[in-house]
């Protein structure tokens, strides 16, 4: 019913009024400042300063550990989900709380215990993990871990084993259940976590800025990049390189908004 | 006494509440009976304040209520799916009116206790109503609802998500308590069988409009229309004739006018049975006979025998 | 085809595909990627003037207020905020019900500049808060605004309406309806979502470290402490500030739980 006398006309207004407000001031104003600022000037200055050889090396820095971070963190998530859920270990409440653990983590300590492992005073201090590739990677990983987990286990409980069970009366193998029936059921929630596991991966930035080295043209990625323009006094670098960010951030907004009533009526 | 005058209800496109009079007399418990759809719990929701008419007005006890907000218009209301405070124990649950009023704690402790007492949920008073079942968590709503004393009592298919045995015993609880009370009641339901155990005067509603009110024998035996005798009880049509199954003979042999059948099954219902049967043109019947007739004709499936109404009611278009 | 289908399904079945193998590797991979470095993390700290210097007692207790702070203006903003979404309705709801993930999706470095470029020196504005606390809790506000929003606002929908037409049947005012019926069922999401903004606020690195200026004593936040510490060579010394981070951290999420298993007594 449409006929909610709760608040008074009055109260609902004022509420509207402060929410939006809030998040205009927040949120809305700030980022399309910098939009607005980023083309004042035209297109021409914010092209050439996203085109620089350092800004599209950044980029693909930041795509090349986006694209090793999503889909290990996607099998691992759909693996961990299934243990968790369906196979009912002890210490699957650990794990479960393991999974947890990065979203509670600072990024800077993230990026501090892997350069305490991998480094060079560290346990399995090798060469060419910290201040290169591999290492970002592990920390592109580490920050991005949960999210598949997570969207995929409340639809696991959710949809319960009954579907699988008809499958294996009925003669299914594990793998056949799996693509099947299981597959099915939670891919929704999967292409979910993988849409926030990607925005996660690709704005990474504490973690990275501590075990990378920052070397610009070589271990810099595309945020670290913004970082990296501004205290350079390049504004319109540091503003161009964070439009493109935030037009992935946006690309990630709209995938969100599309998948998230499919996952909620799987 | 409550009055609905010329009460219209429109959601978007649906009319709800299609102009409607009624009259409830104080102390009373009426029944509004219906199919889905037909309009009785919005009514019942407008007469409650919880929907305002797009036209109308709602009189209770001589004052213009339409424009009162439910807080200020002394009505109890039980709800279908119970509306309980889960975060709140039973013995909260029912205080809260009391409590919204300031009135002392022991005025509000006695008058509980007393509810609780009532309802027989007196040593469950610590308990939440997740740990209660749905025949006492209705039965918490009830007293949640009489103990502000409103002068108006309103239960919108409260047995309605109850199963068969509890809500057969509740309604009787219902009507014992409302012979002692006599609070002024509505029920709303689609169970005609509940409105016409429980109710003194039962309004029957059908898409947005009444089509008769009167007590439930009247009804039964002088039902206004064909909707109303077909949703109140079992009917044979014949025709332009409509003929209750208990009001069906069966004979052995034709006589006169009796027309020919064929047993097609015989459902044994305890005292009663209902005997199926088929025309030769097709048209299916029911008679409803006790034991007794049925074994003393030798009813078999097969059997042909004759039948004849008793009774039988015609609606003339008015 | 009969025959196969006629065994009942054997209790290792039951579990699942390949229980071995989910559970193995989801174990080896957890160990690999955070257990092992967080154990690294563990065994390194070293050095207690690194905890207990004034500098790092300055940004410690800076962190925590600053976070405290924030949580609170959340569960006040956030709760605002879900109610306008879910119970109120005006053309546009949807973008603004999208907008509230940006945070989520937003690099929080993007996140700081564009709080710099519209509140900080040169503010079209007018508005310079770069270099001071207030720095510090803008910026925190931004990135821990989806939390208390997304908490509550599942509970605000599935809540039982009909509870709130019963306390108004039975006397109750709007005011004493949301106060006694809506709040109490919502608080323990408004407890979650407040858990999940502390704690996020505590580690913010990206999002303050241009707008707050990092002066130390003054603006320095708790993770950018650390990273000072790793830059000035002494990793050890950083793995114990990050352990008391964490320690305190925990302490706060546990308590919160406590609180908000408290709240639902009554769903047992």
């Amino acid at each position: 019913m449409f006929d909610d006398g709760r608040l008074g006309m009055t109260g609902k207004y004022a509420l509207r009024f402060v929410s939006l407000g809030y998040l205009a001031v927040l949120l809305v104003a700030p980022v399309s400042y910098v939009f607005w600022k980023t083309f004042e000037h035209g297109f021409g200055p914010a092209w050439e300063a996203v085109t620089t050889p350092n800004a599209v090396h950044a980029l693909k820095v930041t795509l090349i550990l986006t694209a090793v971070a999503v889909p290990a963190n996607t099998i691992f998530g759909v693996l961990c989900a299934l243990a968790i859920v369906r196979h009912r270990f002890p210490g699957a409440g650990i794990v479960n709380a393991v999974v947890d653990l990065p979203l509670a983590l600072s990024p800077v300590v993230v990026g501090l215990a892997l350069l305490l492992l991998y480094g060079r005073e560290g346990w399995l201090g090798g060469h060419g993990v910290v201040f290169a590739l591999p290492g970002m990677a592990l920390a592109t990983i580490f920050v991005s871990l949960p999210f598949v987990v997570r969207e995929v286990v409340p639809v696991l409980r959710e949809i319960g084993t009954e579907q699988e069970q008809a499958a294996a009366t009925l003669g299914a193998s594990a793998v056949q259940t799996f693509r099947r029936v299981t597959w099915p059921a939670i891919r929704w929630a999967v292409a979910y976590g993988v849409v926030l596991t990607t925005a996660r991966a690709l704005g990474e930035f504490g973690a990275v800025s501590v075990v990378s080295g920052r070397l610009a043209g070589e271990t810099e990625t595309l945020t670290l990049h913004v970082q990296d323009r501004y205290q350079s006094f390049d504004e319109v670098g540091a503003y161009a390189s964070a439009v493109v960010l935030a037009l992935i951030a946006v690309t990630t907004l709209i995938l969100m908004t599309r998948l998230k009533p499919k996952e909620e009526t799987q | 006494m409550i009055e609905a005058r010329g009460i219209v209800k429109r959601f978007g496109d649906f009319t709800a509440l299609d102009g409607i009079s009624v009259e409830v007399p104080t102390g009373s418990l009426t029944a509004l009976l219906g199919p889905s759809g037909s309009g009785k719990s919005t009514l019942l929701r407008v007469i409650a304040g919880l929907e305002h008419p797009d036209e109308g007005q709602i009189i209770l006890e001589g004052e213009d209520v339409t424009r009162v907000a439910p807080q200020s218009r002394g009505v109890g209301f039980v709800f279908q799916h119970y509306a309980a405070f889960k975060h709140m124990t039973v013995w909260e649950n029912v205080a809260f009116g009391l409590r919204i009023r300031r009135r002392p704690r022991a005025e509000v402790k006695q008058r509980v206790t007393e509810l609780l007492d009532l309802v027989q949920l007196a040593r469950l008073g610590d308990r939440y109503p997740a740990q209660l079942s749905g025949g006492q968590r209705q039965r918490m709503g009830l007293a949640r609802a009489l103990a502000v004393d409103p002068k108006v009592l309103l239960l919108d298919e409260p047995f309605g998500a109850l199963d068969a045995r509890v809500r057969k015993e509740l309604r009787l609880w219902l009507r014992r308590l409302h012979d002692e009370t006599h609070t002024t009641t509505v029920i709303v339901t689609h169970d005609q069988e509940e409105a016409m155990e429980v109710a003194d005067r039962v309004v029957v509603m059908n898409a947005g409009a009444i089509e008769q009110t009167a007590a439930p024998r009247e009804l039964y035996d002088h039902p206004a229309n064909e909707f109303v005798m077909s949703f109140v009880g079992p009917v044979n049509r014949l025709g332009d004739a409509f003929i209750r199954p208990h009001d069906v003979e069966l004979l052995l042999e034709p006589n006169g006018s009796t027309q020919e059948a064929m047993v097609e099954r015989l459902v044994h219902l305890g005292f009663e049975v209902r005997v199926e049967l088929v025309r030769d043109d097709g048209e299916h019947l029911s008679a409803q006979l006790t034991r007794e007739q049925v074994e003393a004709l030798e009813l078999q499936r097969g059997q042909i025998v004759y039948v004849r109404p008793t009774r039988q009611t015609v609606f003339t278009a008015s | 085809m009969a025959a196969k289908a006629a065994a009942l399904p054997s209790p290792k079945a039951r579990r699942g595909p390949a229980p071995g193998l989910a559970i193995g590797i989801s174990t080896l991979y957890l160990s690999v990627i955070v257990l092992l470095p967080l154990a690294a993390l563990a065994w390194r700290a070293q050095g207690w003037d690194a905890i207990t210097s004034d500098q790092a007692v300055s940004s410690l207790k800076l962190t925590i207020v600053a976070s405290a702070i924030v949580a609170v203006v959340n569960a006040f903003a956030g709760t605002a905020i879900a109610w306008t979404l879910v119970r109120d309705r005006f053309p546009g709801q949807g973008i603004v019900n999208a907008l509230v993930d940006l945070p989520f999706a937003l690099p929080t470095i993007v996140a700081g500049l564009t709080l710099l470029a519209l509140y900080g020196p040169n503010s079209p504005a007018g508005v310079n808060v770069a270099f001071t606390r207030w720095a510090i809790l803008l910026a925190l506000l931004f990135v821990t605004l989806p939390f208390v929003v997304r908490t509550v606002q599942p509970v605000l929908l599935e809540l039982d309406r009909e509870m709130e037409d019963a306390a108004a049947s039975l006397g109750a005012s709007k005011l004493a309806t949301f106060r006694r019926i809506v709040l109490p069922n919502i608080l323990p999401a408004i407890l979650s979502g407040v858990a999940l903004a502390f704690a996020r606020a505590v580690g913010e690195f990206g999002a303050v470290v241009l707008i707050s200026g990092n002066l130390p004593f003054k603006t320095e936040v708790a993770a950018v402490y650390v990273f000072g510490r790793i830059e000035s060579g002494d990793p050890g010394g950083a793995a114990a500030a990050s352990v008391v981070i964490l320690a305190i951290t925990f302490g706060v999420l546990l308590g919160i739980g406590g609180v908000r298993r408290w709240a639902t007594r009554h769903d047992r």
